[in-house]
């Protein structure tokens, strides 16, 4: 198992660090997190397509570079850092996964290249109004009418659903839980941004009024391709989340260095000391998770479903903990709009429920360990 | 030149071993061959019974012997920490002296620093050393001194100038522990074992070329020895299991282990038996309870993490032993902490008893009365949150009212 990451690896993040502090600065942040796309289409495009994020892990077959998770993991991290508004992890984690999980050979060939060449958005549409995050809850029908599949019912908590051009759909049809894509333009399909209070992130709500839909993967095979892409997504999240609690971390130590009371800084006061290393050790444990299970991932460890809900259950704990503290550091100054804290602050609250809390996750963690 | 990589090193130390290893050697034998191969202590430099591989490297060497069933050179107790403390401050007839003995098991050691008066903050020690004649002349007491009733050679902090500031009035020897002028008392612990000991000297001596470093150096010397403490304090999480192999160096190792390892016994107690509770919970039928069910994944996936960090942190780190073993050290202590809570409901009444009428024989009884020792030995968890903030996130030190003044003018403990 791999610990560390190789200079080529350090040299890829320290680059897209730099580009992502010029390219996503909090004012940007703040301008795009108050539009209704929540980011914008040409920018999010150029620089996609300048560095090939949304292709890292597509494979070379299909337009992409074929690395891995440990590869993905950096970028994630860093834009979960920057708070970077881009429809990346609907498209190239979620979308992206479950067709690589569950589609065809030419499912693949159709879908994938567009994706990697950054021209297609995509999300997925799992979670219905009861708001499981696993399949059990799904409602939604799949139903062969004159000779095509049409989907009926709704969806909701769909990250960036209101804007993905492609939209991979779990449903039930007569043989079983299935997977299936449609257009985000199709006929019947409305769509609606929910008001999310993370703006950095958005969910929306489809409902599907016979939504003419194509299969992806066999009819009825959908349960284990889904299943993978959870835990996949759980692991990408969990670096995307540790990049946020290192920042919110870094910041409020810069802060408590320079705020001073009593005519010292506060940094010198031992509960602040005392705080800011407890704070350190939350996000270095919640790292090494993050790194670890995505390297189980790559190496196709057994243990690697039991790792991804490790990862996710600490690093829900750690991010949402170090945004509490973080506000607190900065005091009354930390609980105004104008300072940026809550802009991390949301997106560590958004992340921890995203794809289910730590409860859920350590639960999932603890029956792999015990079955 | 080849370049040095895991392949490289895995294909060579396989090849060693499987030309040397022979579980009939005596321990001492073989351990004198691994010291003359390098491969006891691959890390260390060539010119002392190492060969200069990077730290990184060093568990694939390790993966190795355990493949094979060898044994390495002597790793447990004090000894380990005397030898990381000699090769970087030690002078050449000091390594000459002790290095190779260490690793053969030959010598035990004993660690002095901590005093009735000085806890948490051992540079305030006043155990003094003064030289008289042509030695070094001992004279205090010493406290928490594990082995000291067995140990051959002791690290003793002493003050040696009370005219500097405490920091700098500090120096660091190796003192005979067999000569008559030292005594030693057992020390009874709130968990009933009496595993370290109070160590009394009366003008006892120290030859002048077992100082270590420089008159006056002996704080740099300390931290030192501190920091490979505590990167210890994580590694004896994980207990090593009594090999049953027959051969006559697996029934040595045995022995040795006993011996060495008896004042440790509680030490995984001390830890919080994190290995125990899967198999506790499916035991009590409480594995099914989900209030617990969260309290024990909890603990389970801190403890996991935290052994992660610690590779991790071995991984990036190709240098000595910094501060950051301080948080592996304060993870500990969370996971143990942690541990016991959960022990406790596992036990359920069970946790009123203790010795033979409770569980285990008074095993998991002891975890619950020994955890307390994990926040507060090798350094309190205050004590790392000090060292994590100042020197790992450059936060202003400790405001200190010791630090510059004369050292005989600090206001001190007068009792212990």
């Amino acid at each position: 198992m791999k610990f560390s990451f190789s200079s080529e690896q350090e040299e890829f993040r320290s680059n897209l660090r730099r580009l992502l502090r010029d390219r996503s600065p909090a004012k940007e942040v703040r301008r795009l997190m108050e539009t209704e796309h929540g980011y914008e289409r040409d920018g999010w495009r150029a620089m996609n397509s300048a560095l090939g994020l949304t292709a890292i892990r597509i494979p070379e077959a299909y337009g992409g570079y074929g690395l891995g998770f440990g590869d993905q993991c950096i970028v994630l991290e860093e834009m979960g850092r920057a708070l970077l508004c881009a429809p990346y992890f609907a498209t190239a984690v979620l979308a992206a996964g479950a067709v690589m999980n569950a589609g065809s050979e030419a499912e693949k060939q159709a879908l994938l290249p567009g994706i990697a060449a950054g021209d297609t958005t995509a999300t997925l549409a799992w979670v219905e109004h009861n708001g499981r995050w696993d399949a059990e809850g799904t409602a939604l029908a799949a139903t062969a009418e004159r000779g095509e599949i049409v989907l009926n019912g709704h969806k909701s908590y769909v990250v960036d659903g209101h804007t993905a051009d492609l939209i991979v759909v779990l449903a039930h049809a007569p043989q079983g839980l299935s997977l299936f894509t449609v257009d985000g333009s199709a006929a019947g399909l409305t769509r609606r941004v929910l008001k999310s209070m993370d703006s950095t992130r958005k969910f929306a709500r489809l409902e599907f009024d016979h939504v003419a839909a194509r299969p992806l993967g066999t009819a009825g095979g959908g349960a284990a391709p889904f299943d993978r892409t959870m835990v996949e997504a759980a692991v990408c999240l969990a670096n995307e989340m540790v990049g946020g609690a290192e920042r919110l971390r870094e910041d409020a130590l810069a802060y408590a260095m320079m705020r001073m009371q009593f005519g010292r800084p506060i940094a010198s006061f031992q509960s602040m000391k005392h705080k800011q290393a407890d704070m350190l050790l939350e996000v270095e444990l919640a790292k090494s998770a993050a790194y670890y299970a995505a390297a189980s991932l790559d190496d196709g460890d057994g243990d690697a479903a039991a790792n991804a809900h490790l990862a996710k259950a600490c690093a829900s704990d750690a991010y949402m903990q170090t945004a509490v503290n973080a506000v607190q550091i900065h005091g009354g100054i930390g609980f105004t709009w104008d300072n940026d804290t809550h802009l991390w602050f949301k997106r560590a609250k958004s992340s921890e429920v995203f794809l289910g809390d730590a409860g859920y996750h350590r639960e999932l963690m603890l029956q792999k360990w015990t079955a | 030149m080849t370049e040095t990589n895991e392949d490289t090193v895995r294909d060579e130390i396989r090849a060693w071993l499987e030309a040397n290893w022979n579980p009939d050697y005596g321990l001492v034998e073989w351990r004198l061959k691994l010291a003359e191969a390098g491969w006891g202590v691959p890390h260390w430099p060539s010119r002392w019974y190492g060969r200069d591989l990077p730290v990184g490297l060093v568990p694939v060497v390790q993966e190795e012997f355990k493949r094979i069933g060898a044994i390495g050179v002597a790793k447990v107790g004090i000894r380990t920490l005397a030898a990381a403390t000699i090769l970087e401050h030690g002078t050449d007839l000091q390594k000459e002296k002790f290095l190779l003995r260490i690793l053969t098991g030959e010598d035990i050691w004993c660690q002095l620093f901590s005093e009735p008066g000085s806890g948490s903050d051992v540079a305030g020690a006043v155990t003094r050393a003064d030289f008289r004649g042509n030695q070094w002349v001992v004279n205090g007491q010493k406290v928490w001194t594990t082995s000291a009733h067995k140990a051959h050679w002791g690290l003793l902090l002493a003050r040696t100038d009370w005219d500097r500031p405490k920091h700098r009035g500090l120096s660091y020897f190796i003192i005979d522990m067999k000569q008559p002028c030292v005594t030693v008392q057992p020390l009874r612990q709130m968990n009933g074992y009496a595993s370290f000991n109070q160590v009394f000297f009366t003008d006892a001596k120290v030859e002048p070329e077992l100082l270590v470093s420089d008159v006056g150096n002996g704080w740099a010397v300390t931290t030192t020895t501190l920091m490979h403490e505590r990167r210890g304090a994580d590694a004896l999480r994980s207990w090593a299991i009594l090999s049953e192999k027959p051969g006559r160096i697996y029934k040595e190792e045995r022995e040795e282990i006993r011996t060495t390892m008896e004042p440790y016994k509680w030490y995984p107690q001390r830890a919080g038996r994190v290995d125990l509770i899967l198999e506790r919970a499916r035991a009590s039928g409480k594995i099914n309870d989900p209030v617990l069910r969260q309290e024990i994944a909890k603990v389970l996936a801190m403890s996991k993490a935290a052994e992660w960090t610690a590779r991790r942190a071995r991984t990036a780190q190709e240098r000595p032993q910094g501060p950051e073993g301080s948080l592996g050290k304060l993870a500990s202590s969370i996971i143990a902490r942690a541990a016991a809570r959960v022990h406790t409901s596992l036990l359920g009444p069970d946790a009123l008893l203790t010795g033979d009428d409770s569980p285990v024989n008074g095993l998991l009884a002891e975890i619950l009365v020994s955890v307390p020792a994990s926040s507060i030995a090798g350094g309190t968890d205050e004590i790392q949150r000090n060292i994590i903030s100042e020197r790992v996130l450059k936060m202003p030190r400790e405001r200190t009212g010791d630090t510059e003044k004369p050292f005989k003018d600090v206001p001190r403990n007068t009792v212990g």
